[in-house]
């Protein structure tokens, strides 16, 4: 009895210095933190990826705070939760939140295994940071994907993998953030994050080759060869062409579609359309729009490309 | 042709962690022949049955619970695992018990943390210590040396529980019991299998040694601290025993030579193994000579792989042209 | 026997070529003038198509701060200026020249007569230094610095030791061994020029013991004529890599260890030459010559002749490997360097720059790397380490990007001479990993200065 009794004594008086202690201690090194910073940190994903150019969600909570009191949440955008989280954040703070379009990542780089042939082995570490020292890597082109998946190790929402057939890396739309770490990651910054569009369509140059055109030519069958054909064929002003490669405008573009046909090279690519009607032999699968790319194009150029310049106008 | 490509250096010293492995299992067999001439039977069938439960145990983890297509039992690990624990054993050791320490070695000591290079803890030592806390009779009943049986041996006191008496009396007399320091050179004295020995250990160092499977700084610092601390120690009190029998007796040699040096649980830096050499043994004359148990050694090793990654956080190694801050 | 105090590994040596006297390569047909043949900013080409070029003409000027101009070493007609695949594995400028006979710029003295310093008469320092940077010599071993910018130490410092760097610890190659026993006078003249140029009295030449005849020769020809080349003193090394290194030569040599970066040798006191670069430069003050060809290690164990060319700047690899008796069929790598650090190439038609000491053709089965396995911290690599580091930590540092951590390590010490991936039992990658670190880090730093900077 009287042990029970010693134990229960000390180890109570124990617990109780202990909680005593715990106690002034909180009291003295308390922290006050504007609570509505954790109310916004609430909201949002949690992921601490940093795509909003802060240290992780709280860093983020803490700019939209002090942006709150400031009067405007201009410029802040957490791409992970997109346009809904941010009118949660405003809602919180008594404000506004600013309009800001949907984006994704996009791999401009569209040197599959069969059009961009192999002229050396690598061997070393499976990194694409590594394998672009060795200079141009695997294949002649200096610019193409290296196919390590530096930007599949880089993504904190697995939307983002390698293709083994192709060799190269393919975004799952619907996990994708467009947090920009892939971007990043990738040492070639191949990866564009880019205006989703409307109904998800859009129409991108798949190459970030700035050779000339002859030396991008013997790289890869796909390669953008700034010809200029698709600036002239655009009537909107949206493609540009820059050191060796073309460039379409999200913004300006309207998704006619025409450079796509007007592209000698299947460089460009549109993507997430219903499939062209009079080219029944291709239906494309939007899940992988890549890899039909190559054999749609080579049918006659000559249809006019009106049904599905149709569908985006209406919408 | 398709040339390969790689970044420099594109040539290789043909160094593996086979040869590694397998070159301590080599260093290993003097005092495992010694071991079959003391113990005879009882040591084959310990020794056996360790190696291959720790084998077995690694093969049917990867396999099975961590579904690893590549399989690790190559690489020697495992085997030198079963060896070390093999050599912490006495020769009567029941069978069942020997298999129960294998899988504590392997399963908890070593794949439970991702299996080679990743646990902070010797497995055959945390195999040794759990067999030592749970069964302490069956492991501290070491058969007299020189008898050839498994079961029905005659037991005697080791070196390490004389000292240990002699200690608790503080009755310097009661060291005469012990065998002659060559005897214990030699192997002439009751144990675990790798605690009779400690010449056959020495040779096995030096050959590991050569080959430049370990370095000097671990075994040096280790025996040379427990030699100097031991011989403070008998100088005031002369019931405690000579320093030179104190590092032939018990798994002293064994692991300072092969247990501390382990490459995964030890400091990377010369100045960081000769920390952690220094600290085990001041650690273990502490528990031999004041603590409950007459051996130290195991306790002691493990507590400084707890501090390994302290070590390596801490101490650094000189680096070029570094200049002292001023 | 002298040598530097952490770390190092001994290779296979591997000196195939070490018994075969250079050979006059042929002069190419095309011949290809990259203008990033040095590290700094490109040089920057002053001809165009059509141009009619001698030997020793003018194609690329200095480029601003850093750089060194580029000249032709054949004669003939300018095909194009265009970007085209060099030893780095990019495309970059080049003049391409379609060799026509073999003329020469009447200003180059083309005789083989040796010419010392008492012919030369009393030349100032500053002319020897303008002639060399005029020549657009840079440093041979292959770290291609330009040669003129380091013989002029800045202000504050001093050179009191200039070591030159015939250690050649990079297995395979012999072009300097081969350049000391064939143009020991030439070379002994060359120093003289540089520390005549930086008022240095002392010259030191670092050979490792794996070259005895040369160590002989050097100290034979110092012992007859002390009196002529007074000051130059030849060191034996302790076979051991990387004691090629610039920092681990000047620690074998005097003793004394360069601080970490930005501490360059000169603030120990130090000036290091390659011995090709002393040559070039002996050539270049005294023949007025500037460098258009260089001594190249062709070799590897199924080149039918492992040879050492002096070949013209520009040369296809191609053509040298034919002339060393042609492409083994079971290549499976080509490097341009050494094995310990030279870069693999993708093609043969790359051509030999100021920089390229050796070629050397591995079998399919001796380039590949062996299975990848799990760290086992045997701290191998932290003993192999010339520079006290620890690639284990820097390594894994680098897959968990914690660039801050590889930053307080010191990532930026890394002399990239991968030691640590040569020890390493495990196979691991580790150089490739250190210098993504090494290149993260110094870009973070270099931000961090612009930053700091700009705030000011």
């Amino acid at each position: 009895m009287n042990v029970i009794l010693i134990a229960v004594i000390v180890l109570g008086g124990i617990g109780l210095v202990a909680a005593l202690i715990l106690f002034l201690a909180g009291k003295k090194f308390a922290v006050h933190e504007d609570e509505r910073i954790g109310k916004v940190a609430e909201v949002l994903p949690g992921a601490n990826c940093g795509g909003c150019g802060f240290p992780g969600c709280s860093g983020f909570a803490g700019a939209c705070v002090k942006a709150a009191d400031k009067g405007s949440l201009e410029g802040l955008l957490c791409p992970v939760g997109g346009q809904p989280v941010m009118e949660q954040v405003a809602g919180i703070l008594g404000m506004q939140a600013e309009a800001s379009a949907p984006k994704v990542a996009v791999v401009r780089c569209n040197g599959t295994c069969e059009s961009r042939p192999r002229i050396a082995e690598f061997d070393g570490a499976r990194s694409c940071r590594v394998q672009q020292m060795l200079g141009s890597g695997e294949t002649a082109c200096a610019y193409g994907c290296l196919g390590c998946g530096d930007c599949v190790a880089a993504c904190k929402f697995d939307a983002i993998h390698m293709n083994p057939e192709t060799g190269l890396p393919e975004v799952d739309e619907e996990k994708c953030t467009a947090c920009g770490a892939c971007a990043k990651a990738c040492p070639r910054s191949i990866i564009e994050i880019r205006l989703k569009g409307l109904k998800n369509r859009r129409v991108v140059v798949l190459c970030n080759n700035k050779d000339k055109g002859a030396v991008t030519r013997k790289a890869c069958a796909v390669g953008c060869i700034a010809c200029q054909k698709c600036v002239k064929v655009c009537k909107f002003e949206a493609i540009t062409v820059d050191a060796n490669l073309a460039y379409i405008d999200a913004e300006k573009c309207k998704l006619c579609r025409k450079c796509e046909e007007e592209c000698p090279q299947n460089a460009i690519l549109a993507i997430n359309f219903p499939p062209r009607k009079p080219k029944a032999e291709a239906p494309a699968a939007p899940a992988a729009p890549k890899a039909e790319a190559p054999v749609a194009p080579k049918a006659p150029a000559e249809q006019p490309a009106t049904p599905s310049t149709a569908t985006p106008a209406q919408s | 042709m398709k040339p390969i490509i790689s970044l420099s250096p594109h040539v290789h010293g043909g160094d593996s962690v086979q040869k590694n492995m397998y070159g301590v299992c080599i260093a290993l067999v003097p005092a495992l022949l010694a071991s079959l001439y003391f113990f005879g039977l009882g040591s084959a069938i310990v020794m056996a049955t360790s190696v291959a439960a720790c084998v077995l145990f690694e093969w049917a983890i990867t396999r099975f619970i961590l579904r690893r297509d590549r399989l690790t039992i190559c690489d020697g690990s495992a085997v030198l695992t079963g060896l070390l624990l093999g050599f912490n054993l006495p020769s009567n050791l029941p069978i069942w018990i020997i298999i129960i320490g294998a899988l504590v070695a392997i399963g908890i000591g070593k794949m439970t943390f991702g299996g080679l290079g990743c646990n902070p803890f010797n497995p055959a030592l945390v195999g040794r210590v759990f067999l030592l806390i749970s069964f302490p009779v069956q492991m501290t009943t070491w058969p007299v040396s020189g008898q050839m049986g498994y079961v029905d041996v005659e037991t005697g006191a080791t070196p390490l529980a004389i000292m240990k008496n002699a200690i608790k009396a503080g009755d310097a007399s009661l060291l005469n019991e012990l065998p002659s320091s060559l005897d214990m050179l030699l192997g002439q004295t009751g144990g675990s299998l790798g605690e009779v020995s400690a010449l056959c250990l020495l040779i096995g160092c030096l050959f590991m040694l050569w080959r430049k499977i370990i370095t000097w700084h671990i075994p040096v610092s280790i025996l040379a601290t427990v030699w100097l601390l031991a011989g403070l120690f008998h100088l005031i009190d002369p019931s405690y025993a000579d320093p030179t029998q104190v590092i032939l007796s018990g798994g002293l040699m064994l692991g300072a030579c092969f247990m501390a040096t382990d490459y995964v649980t030890s400091p990377m830096t010369a100045k960081g193994q000769i920390i952690y050499g220094v600290a085990i043994g001041v650690l273990t004359v502490l528990i031999r000579d004041f603590g409950a148990y007459p051996e130290g050694m195991s306790f002691a090793i493990l507590i400084m792989n707890g501090f390994t990654p302290l070590i390596n956080t801490y101490v650094k190694p000189k680096r070029f042209g570094e200049t002292k801050k001023s | 026997m002298k040598t530097f105090k952490i770390g190092g590994v001994h290779p296979a040596e591997n000196k195939l070529s070490a018994a075969s006297p250079i050979r006059v390569a042929a002069i190419p047909k095309q011949a290809v003038f990259s203008m990033f043949q040095h590290i700094g900013a490109p040089a920057v080409p002053v001809v165009k198509k059509g141009d009619v070029v001698k030997v020793g003409t003018l194609l690329g000027e200095a480029g601003k701060g850093l750089s060194v101009p580029v000249f032709s070493s054949v004669s003939g007609t300018v095909n194009k200026v265009d970007a085209v695949l060099d030893s780095s594995g990019t495309r970059r400028m080049a003049v391409i020249v379609d060799v026509e006979g073999d003329e020469w710029e009447e200003s180059i003295d083309r005789s083989d007569k040796l010419v010392t310093m008492k012919d030369l008469g009393g030349i100032t320092a500053e002319e020897v230094v303008n002639r060399i940077k005029a020549a657009g010599i840079v440093g041979m071993g292959g770290a291609t610095f330009p040669t003129g910018i380091k013989l002029m130490p800045p202000p504050g410092t001093k050179a009191e030791a200039i070591i030159v760097n015939a250690v050649e610890c990079e297995p395979y190659l012999t072009a300097d061994h081969r350049l000391m026993l064939e143009k020991p006078e030439q070379i002994l003249v060359g120093v003289q020029l540089i520390k005549h140029a930086v008022n240095c009295p002392k010259a030191y030449i670092g050979i490792e013991m794996n070259k005895p005849d040369a160590i002989k020769l050097l100290t034979d020809l110092l012992k007859e004529k002390a009196t002529q080349y007074p000051g130059i003193e030849v060191v034996p090394l302790k076979v051991k890599y990387p004691q090629g290194g610039e920092k681990q030569l000047i620690d074998a040599v005097i003793g004394r260890q360069v601080p970490a970066p930005p501490a360059l040798p000169i603030n120990v006191g130090a000036i290091v030459q390659n011995v090709g670069t002393v040559y070039a430069i002996y050539e270049a003050v005294t023949k007025r010559k500037p460098l258009i060809d260089r001594v190249i290690t062709v070799t590897g164990k199924s080149v039918a002749q492992p040879s050492n060319f002096l070949a013209r700047i520009g040369t296809p690899m191609q053509q040298l490997i034919d002339e060393a008796g042609g492409l083994p069929s079971d290549t499976g790598k080509i490097i341009g360097g050494g094995p310990m650090m030279g870069r693999a190439l993708m093609s043969l038609d790359v051509p030999v720059t100021k920089g390229s000491s050796g070629l050397l053709l591995m079998t399919e089965a001796e380039s590949r790397r062996g299975e990848v396995n799990p760290c086992i911290r045997c701290a191998k690599c932290v003993s192999a380490c010339p520079m006290g580091l620890e690639p284990y930590l820097l390594a894994s540092y680098t897959r968990l990007k914690d660039w801050d951590g590889c930053e307080k390590n010191d990532v930026t010490s890394c002399i990239e001479c991968g030691s640590c991936a040569f020890t390493c039992p495990s196979n691991r990658p580790l150089l490739d990993n250190i210098r993504v670190a090494k290149q993260t880090v110094m870009g973070i730093i270099k931000s961090r200065h612009m930053e700091s900077i700009s705030k000011k």
